[in-house]
Order: structure tokens, then C-alpha cells, then sequence
């Protein structure tokens, strides 16, 4: 079990998952906030649709779907 | 609409200019015809990064974009939020001395012509734009300079002017096919009027033959939103007179911040014809261009390239006044980048000339007659 | 920086689902060299998407394995951002990707495009809760590893198609409790498809029907999801079916309403499209010289059909790339018929073919979704996702253009491929004009590729 760090948290992610599969299992649901303020969460699981845009490694807009975890990956949600 | 039926003005085009000059008309209290071939702000105008700038190429240049600015500002408070207005001012960056002494002269005419601006040293500059790459010389603060959403804009000039109680209907997909002293055709059908205005953008030259204007392709890239990433309007010192002079492929760095959180990376100058597809090579140019100014742009998420067509002149003035040879005709055409910026002055300036009376600047250098251009 | 001069592959694979997959084995089986790039970490597309070690359908698992040993490379974790086809005649094609934050360039003498499909949503109050997720994307969710996420939880799926079971078997089999399976679809059409099927040698219908018979879901027909509420996660969907509506309690909701053919890359590529479809020839080659289209891109038809038209393009393809003398002109064209069609294995897949196509349009027709689907948005309903654009700040007799130039309909990082689909459903709205980048990319990715190696290129 390897483990990345959601918005200053440590969880645990199985390697071989995606990002988005880690924080949903991890209870997250909400990854960005919308151009209006809503919460949102992924949708197509595929790439398709970027709801599921998180912030990896200081980079803005990684598609959390299409991401494998790396251990001690720093995730920042809803940026 | 009733008015339409037999309207005092017909304007060939509803991007910002034809919208501003169909405004400036009603205003004057003519029924305005406004024919768009496409959809409103989305021909040329859809084209242009929506910057506001005082340019000051050539004394007639300064005199028109410095009084369209003011007149923009005046229109601020009541621009609807789609037009995104944002008073961001510009900043004209200087690489190097002999750049840095550009910047005082730059400093010196803007003062002569009462606009403000300040001279920032290397670190004034970092201190403003900290992602811009270090070893800038300094550059020229122009706080009065804004941005907008161009379509937006456009939309709005003509809501605005019939809210005010002016007569005008726009006729979107209504294709001009030739105009003629005091009539256009369209569609097979005879529209006549007592003025004509062509502000058609790049198609302009298409209405009114020997008109000396070419369609100058341009390249723009917007990134996904990277709020803060830039404060200011960028512009290299260069920007004309360097970057845009060849009247080869040239591009310039030019970055904006949108009211969304977005960055808008231009800008490239081509003469390829009406060949609307994407040229890789020149958008890896203006990249290039970009982030070598702004490293950090490497990092942002482009989400969309287009390409547009500006109309251009050889002396990079507008043709804004009659067209002699067809009586009834008047030109508000060939701002290339300017458009955005100069289409209030442009419609004052025409609507001036309509009515005979004496405009605020003066007209001559902006003669569609004058020397053939381009 | 990339490798600026880059490999040069007789045939690139655009995407590794079955069309990709059949394509770029068939063609290292006859001697090309081959690439395939692919956005997922390991091949097999949605409907095969595993991690490893997962247990894989034999369908699939043989798949893999042939490709495996044909000796086609692959390139997994690589979206493909832009395809260049002004190159020379040796080169004609020059891929840009980014792969794991680096820029991958490659060139082409063939291409395949195996794009897939996504799937289309209809746009109904509270369809942007978190909690809300694709039909597909819910599998494709707990294939990437997300079971501990969907362990115990209450679940609606409401949309159409034929995902709706296997997707509420996988589900079950991960722990979710399934409340109820809706499918718009009248039970008359879908009986009528049905029936069909149970002369289809290849389906997933007997452990479907024996593992629908233990969970014993509630099943209705012609009912749809109405609206979804909750406050920051769905806690309820309301569904209807014309008459009356009721609301049920759930923490997952799986909508979706079909698949829509990924054809971004084909028109990219200048190839022509038919009703959302890309146009290709009995040897699956598109209007564009030296592109091949295979799979959902051509007409959205399922796992077999994607792997009969993945085998003939990658023989088409494999045979093109191998023509002397460059892969444009009609010499190239008639030796790609000639040598092409005499493949015994080509002759078997086109017989395939014929018959799934009709199976396709079958299923078209069972599922095409009902019109009340259009009126599901309210006004204040959100269309476009990327920009939150409310249906009211459309106007029904606007273009696409219009919609995304006065209201950024369209304008966000999806490109429209959300909104798009929704849109054409509400107004009759067409796509637009696709342009260079497929998909948001770098700008160090845009300003860092080559121009193609070709003198005539010349450029800065």
C-alpha cells in the first residue's frame, strides 16, 4: 500500500489505481469547485469530461481519472 | 420592424465596429439596417485578444486609439459582465537598454498627450509581473489600458444604443453581395439607403473593390484558468514596431488575463490568404516568443487555438471616411489589430463626417483615399 | 524536450480498446511496424479497462496476449494532442502526445483511429452533484480501483442502453446495493432487440441473465431520472415515466444515455463525417489517404464489431504503409484493394462485419432516446458543465457558434464533448470545426514539437 497526500492528509492508495479511484474510496467526492461554486466530482471516469481535475504535484488541472497514484503524491482538491 | 423597411443607414457588418458605428448612426437619430453575414462580433472581431491600448506608432495612431480608450472608460460602468471589462492597464516590457530608452521616450508623448503612465525600473517590473523572467530592463505602465470579451462588447454596443432609444435591427446570415451608391444587394434582394457604411472587417475589400486592405491571419491561444497568473496586460516594447514591421510572418509576445481566471496568449501576423486552418509552425513561434518571456506559461493547460483574419493597411491605419467613388458610400474598415480599441472613436469619427460636422480629431490620415495601401 | 526526430511507425494505432487492439496486431502480424497509444495505463480500452492482474474476459485476455506477440508496440498513458498531416510522403502523418508530463512525437505512414466512444448525457436538474456519474463511468471508476468507494452503496442506474445490466452486475459484485435499473427505452423495443441477440454467438447475456436473477433488482422500462437532489452529494433521484414520479433515497446515481462516437481525431484529420460517424470504405479507409477508422468512430456497435473492423483496418493499413512508392495516388489505392482483400482473414471479418452492422442499427432503434428526454433541463438547469452554462442563457434558434461565442457554451477544458452531444439532442445543434489540441495540453507540449521533418516545411 503506498499512500498521497489529499489536501495536507495522508491516505492510502492501492498502487495501480488512478487518483480518482483513491479519493473516492478515501470518501472524497467532491475534486473541484465549478466557474459558479458548486461542488464537483467525476463523471465519466475516462478522461472525457475533466470534472475530475485535481491539482498533482503543483501542476493545476491533472485529469485524476487517467493519473496512476505515486506514493507521497501531494493532491490538492477543489483548488 | 417598420424602420427597417426603409432605413436611413445601412452598415455592411456587425462586428465592434459595424455595432459601434450602427450605434453612433442611431444615435443621430438615423433608422440603422445593420447586415451581418455571419453571426454579430463573430468575423473579425471574434479574432481580436479585446485589448484597449493607446498606440503610438504614428501621431494619427496615438490621436485615435488615446481618444477611443477614453471614450471605452467612460462606457465602463455600464458594460454587462459578458463583456468581461477588465481595467487591467498595460504593461509595454523593455528587454534591454537601448529598450529601456524607449520607454522614456514612450513616457515623455504619453505625458504630451495627457495619458498616464509610469516607468517601471527591472524591479519595479519583477515586483508587478513576478512571472516574467528576470534580466527585464523595465517596462511602461499604462494604467488606463483595459481588455474585454470582444463579441461581448459587440452585443452589448447595440443593445445599449437601442435601449437609448435608437432605431436598429440586426439581420444576422444576410450575406452583402455587392454595394452600389446608395443601395447593397443581398440575397438577390435591393436594400437601399441614403448611407452605406462598409465595416466588414477583412471582407471589406470584397464589397468595395481596389479598397486597399488584405485579410492579415493571426493565431490565439487561451489556457484553462490560472487565477493571478498575470495582472497586467503584457506587450513586448517591440510589438509594431520590431515584432509586427516584416510584412512576413511575424509573431509578438502578448499575454492577457481574462476576466475568467484565463490567459490569452497571442500574438502572430500572417499573409496566407483566407486559409483559416491552424499553422503549427507559427503557433510554436509565438509560444516560444511567449514563454520566453513568461517560462511559466510552459506549465499552463491550453485548452483552445483559433485563427482569425484582420484587415490590414500598409501604413497600419484605418480607412475610416467616404469612399468617393461610390457616392453614398462611407469606409469604417482596416484596423487590423485595433479594431477592439478604436471602434468607438472609429464611430464617432464617422458619424461626425456623416453629419457634417467638424470631428475631434483630425480625419486626413484616416482617408480611405488616401495613398494605396498594403 | 522531445525526441525531435522521433520514430517513424508504418501504422500509429490511435487507441487500445478491441478496434485498436485487432488493428495494430493484425498489422505487426504482417510485418509493419506499429504503435499504439493509449490515454490508460494498460490496454483494452473501456470495455476491457483492468489493472494488472485483474481477471479479464477470455475475449480479451486472448486479445492481449496475441498482441503481446505480434510485436506491436505500445504506448500506454499517452494522450494524443495533436496529429499533423502536412508531412512529406515518406512521413506523412507526425503524432503529438503527452505521456506522464513529457512530449512524445512520433511519425506516421498510416494511421488507425480506434477512438472509442464516450457517453452521452442528458442534462436534467441536479445532474452535476457529486455522486452523480456516468453509466460507463462508474465502471470505469471501479475498474481503475475505486470498490472500497462503491462498497455499500445505494444505487440507482437510470439512462439507456445495453451497459445498464453488465454495469449493475459489476457493481453488485463490488458490494453496491442496486435500488433500481431504469431504462427509458420502452420494454417493447428492448424485448424486440433482445430477441434478436439470442442468436448472437458472443454476448455477455448468460451470465447476465443468471446473475440479474439473483440480485432481482427493480427493473422498470420507459422510466427516466427526472431530477437529482442533494445539497454538496446526491441524496436522492426522482424518476418518471410520462405519469408519475417517485423519488428514491440513494448515494450513487449511474446515468448515461448511449455512446457517442469519439470523432474529434477523424475530423482533425480532415476525414469526411456522416451524422456523427466517420465515412469509411470496405477496407475501413476514411476519405483521407493513408487513415483508417475502426470501431464506435464508424458507428457505435459494440465489442465484436469493433474487432472486425479493428482486423480489416489493420490489414488495410499494414498493406498501405507497405506500398511502394508512398500511400497517396491511385496505384496505392488499387494495391491496398488488390492485396488487401485477398486476406483470408480480412474476408472473415467482413462477413462479420455485414452482420453486426445490422445488429447495430437494431440496437440504434431499440434505445434511440424518447423526446421527453429533451424538456428533462429546467431553465436554471446547468448544459455545459466546464462553464456552468444554464439553459436560459441559450437561445433555441442560436448555432453552436453562437451558444459558445455569447454564452461559453462549449468553451471549457472538454472541448463540448459533454455539452455537444446534450446540446445537438436539445437544439439540433451540429458540432463545430475540431482544432488542434485534441485535448488541453501543455503549452510547453504545443511550443516544443517539431515541424515535420520534410524540406519543404521550411518554417522558422
Amino acid at each position: 500500500m503506498t499512500a498521497i497526500i489529499v489536501d495536507g492528509r495522508s491516505i492510502p492508495a492501492e498502487p495501480g489505481t488512478t487518483v480518482a479511484a483513491a479519493l473516492l474510496n478515501a470518501g472524497i467526492w467532491s475534486f473541484r469547485t465549478s466557474v459558479s461554486g458548486e461542488p464537483r466530482g467525476p463523471l465519466c471516469g475516462m478522461g472525457i469530461c475533466h470534472e475530475c481535475r485535481v491539482t498533482i504535484d503543483g501542476v493545476a488541472h491533472r485529469r485524476g481519472c487517467l493519473e496512476p497514484v505515486a506514493d507521497q503524491m501531494v493532491v490538492v482538491t477543489n483548488a | 420592424m417598420t424602420h427597417t423597411a426603409s432605413p436611413d443607414a445601412i452598415v455592411v457588418g456587425a462586428g465592434i465596429v459595424g455595432a459601434a458605428c450602427a450605434a453612433a448612426l442611431a444615435g443621430e437619430g438615423m433608422r440603422v439596417l445593420v447586415l451581418e453575414a455571419g453571426i454579430a462580433g463573430g468575423g473579425t472581431t471574434a479574432a481580436g485578444m479585446g485589448h484597449l491600448v493607446v498606440m503610438d506608432d504614428s501621431p494619427a495612431q496615438l490621436a485615435l486609439t488615446a481618444w477611443s480608450v477614453r471614450l471605452w472608460r467612460e462606457m465602463a460602468p455600464f458594460l454587462p459582465p459578458p463583456a468581461e471589462w477588465d481595467p487591467c492597464g498595460t504593461l509595454w516590457v523593455a528587454e534591454d537598454a537601448a529598450q529601456m530608452a524607449a520607454v522614456h521616450a514612450k513616457a515623455a508623448l504619453y505625458r504630451s498627450a495627457g495619458i498616464r503612465s509610469e516607468v517601471l525600473d527591472a524591479a519595479a517590473l519583477a515586483a508587478a509581473e513576478p512571472r516574467l523572467r528576470p534580466g527585464l530592463a523595465g517596462a511602461l505602465l499604462v494604467p488606463d489600458d483595459a481588455v474585454l470579451y470582444p463579441p461581448g462588447a459587440a452585443l452589448h454596443l447595440v443593445r445599449a444604443a437601442r435601449e437609448a432609444g435608437g432605431a436598429i435591427e440586426v439581420r444576422e446570415g444576410a450575406r452583402v453581395d455587392a454595394i452600389e451608391a446608395g443601395a447593397v444587394s443581398s440575397g438577390g434582394e435591393r436594400l437601399a439607403a441614403a448611407v452605406i457604411v462598409n465595416a466588414a472587417g477583412a471582407a471589406a475589400p470584397r464589397l468595395t473593390p481596389d479598397l486597399p486592405v488584405v485579410p492579415r491571419k493571426g493565431h490565439l491561444v487561451i489556457t484553462d484558468r490560472a487565477p493571478g497568473f498575470c495582472r497586467h496586460q503584457l506587450v513586448e516594447l517591440g510589438y509594431l514596431t520590431s515584432a509586427h514591421a516584416s510584412t512576413g510572418d511575424s509573431v509578438a509576445f502578448n499575454v492577457q488575463p481574462r476576466r475568467t481566471g484565463q490567459v490569452l496568449i497571442g500574438s502572430s501576423r500572417e499573409l496566407a490568404g483566407w486559409d483559416a486552418a491552424v499553422n503549427r509552425g507559427i503557433v510554436r513561434r509565438m509560444l516560444r516568443r511567449a514563454a520566453g518571456f513568461m517560462p511559466g506559461l510552459g506549465a499552463l493547460s491550453a485548452i483552445r487555438v483559433w485563427t482569425g483574419f484582420r484587415p490590414a493597411t500598409a501604413d497600419s491605419l484605418p480607412l475610416i471616411g467616404p469612399w468617393e467613388r461610390t457616392p453614398g458610400c462611407w469606409i469604417a474598415a482596416g484596423h487590423e489589430g485595433l479594431g477592439i480599441t478604436t471602434a468607438p472613436a472609429t464611430a464617432r469619427l464617422l458619424a461626425d463626417l456623416i453629419a457634417g460636422r467638424t470631428p475631434a480629431i483630425d480625419p486626413a490620415p484616416f482617408a480611405p483615399s488616401r495613398a494605396r495601401a498594403a | 524536450m522531445p525526441d525531435a526526430a522521433g520514430p517513424v511507425a508504418d501504422v500509429a494505432v490511435i487507441g487500445a480498446g478491441p478496434a485498436g487492439l485487432a488493428a495494430a496486431c493484425l498489422a505487426a502480424e504482417r510485418g509493419a511496424s506499429v504503435v499504439m497509444l493509449d490515454e490508460a495505463a494498460e490496454p483494452g480500452g473501456q470495455i476491457w479497462r483492468h489493472r494488472p492482474g485483474d481477471d479479464v474476459p477470455v475475449l480479451a485476455r486472448r486479445w492481449l496476449a496475441r498482441v503481446e506477440r505480434s510485436g506491436a508496440a505500445r504506448l500506454a498513458g499517452a494522450t494524443v494532442v495533436d496529429v499533423d498531416s502536412s508531412g512529406n510522403a515518406g512521413t506523412p502523418f507526425r503524432l503529438l502526445a503527452e505521456r506522464g508530463g513529457r512530449v512524445v512525437t512520433m511519425g506516421a505512414r498510416c494511421l488507425v483511429v480506434a477512438t472509442g466512444a464516450r457517453e452521452r448525457w442528458i442534462p436534467f436538474p441536479g445532474w452535476t452533484l457529486p455522486g452523480v456519474v456516468g453509466i460507463g463511468g462508474a465502471q470505469a471508476l471501479l475498474k481503475s480501483g475505486a470498490a472500497t468507494a462503491i462498497a455499500g452503496r445505494r444505487v440507482v442506474i437510470a439512462g439507456s442502453g445495453p451497459l445498464l445490466l453488465p454495469v449493475a452486475a459489476s457493481l453488485v459484485a463490488a458490494g453496491a446495493r442496486i435500488l433500481e435499473i431504469a431504462e427509458q427505452a420502452p420494454l417493447p423495443a428492448v424485448l424486440a432487440f433482445a430477441a434478436g441477440l439470442w442468436r448472437e454467438p458472443s454476448t455477455l447475456l448468460q451470465a447476465l441473465r443468471y446473475q440479474l436473477r439473483l440480485l432481482r433488482p427493480r427493473s422498470s422500462f420507459g422510466t427516466w431520472p427526472v431530477r437529482a437532489d442533494g445539497t454538496s452529494h446526491l441524496q436522492s433521484v426522482t424518476l418518471g415515466d410520462g405519469r408519475s414520479t417517485r423519488m428514491v433515497a440513494c448515494d450513487l446515481l449511474c446515468t448515461g444515455f448511449g455512446l457517442v462516437p469519439n470523432i474529434e481525431l477523424a475530423a482533425l484529420l480532415g476525414c469526411e463525417l456522416d451524422r456523427g460517424t466517420v465515412r469509411v470504405g470496405d477496407l475501413q479507409e476514411t476519405t483521407v489517404a493513408g487513415v483508417f477508422c475502426a470501431g464506435e468512430p464508424t458507428g457505435v456497435g459494440g465489442v465484436d464489431l469493433s474487432l472486425a473492423e479493428g482486423e480489416i483496418a489493420g490489414v488495410a493499413a499494414a498493406t498501405l504503409a507497405g506500398a511502394e512508392g508512398g500511400t497517396a495516388g491511385d496505384g496505392a489505392r488499387q494495391a491496398l484493394h488488390a492485396t488487401a482483400r485477398a486476406d483470408r482473414e480480412v474476408a472473415v471479418a467482413m462477413g462479420r462485419r455485414w452482420r453486426l452492422r445490422a445488429r447495430a442499427r437494431r440496437m440504434d432503434r431499440a434505445f434511440a432516446p424518447r423526446p421527453e428526454l429533451r424538456t428533462l433541463a429546467t431553465p436554471g438547469t446547468i448544459v455545459c458543465r466546464c462553464e456552468d452554462v444554464r439553459l436560459d442563457a441559450l437561445q433555441p434558434g442560436w448555432s453552436p457558434r453562437q451558444a459558445k461565442l455569447y454564452a461559453r457554451a462549449g468553451m471549457g477544458p472538454c472541448q463540448g464533448r459533454v455539452c455537444g452531444p446534450a446540446l445537438e439532442l436539445l437544439f439540433g445543434w451540429a458540432p463545430g470545426t475540431v482544432r488542434p489540441p485534441l485535448a488541453p495540453a501543455r503549452v510547453s507540449t504545443l511550443l516544443a514539437a517539431e515541424a515535420p521533418a520534410s524540406p519543404a516545411a521550411g518554417a522558422s
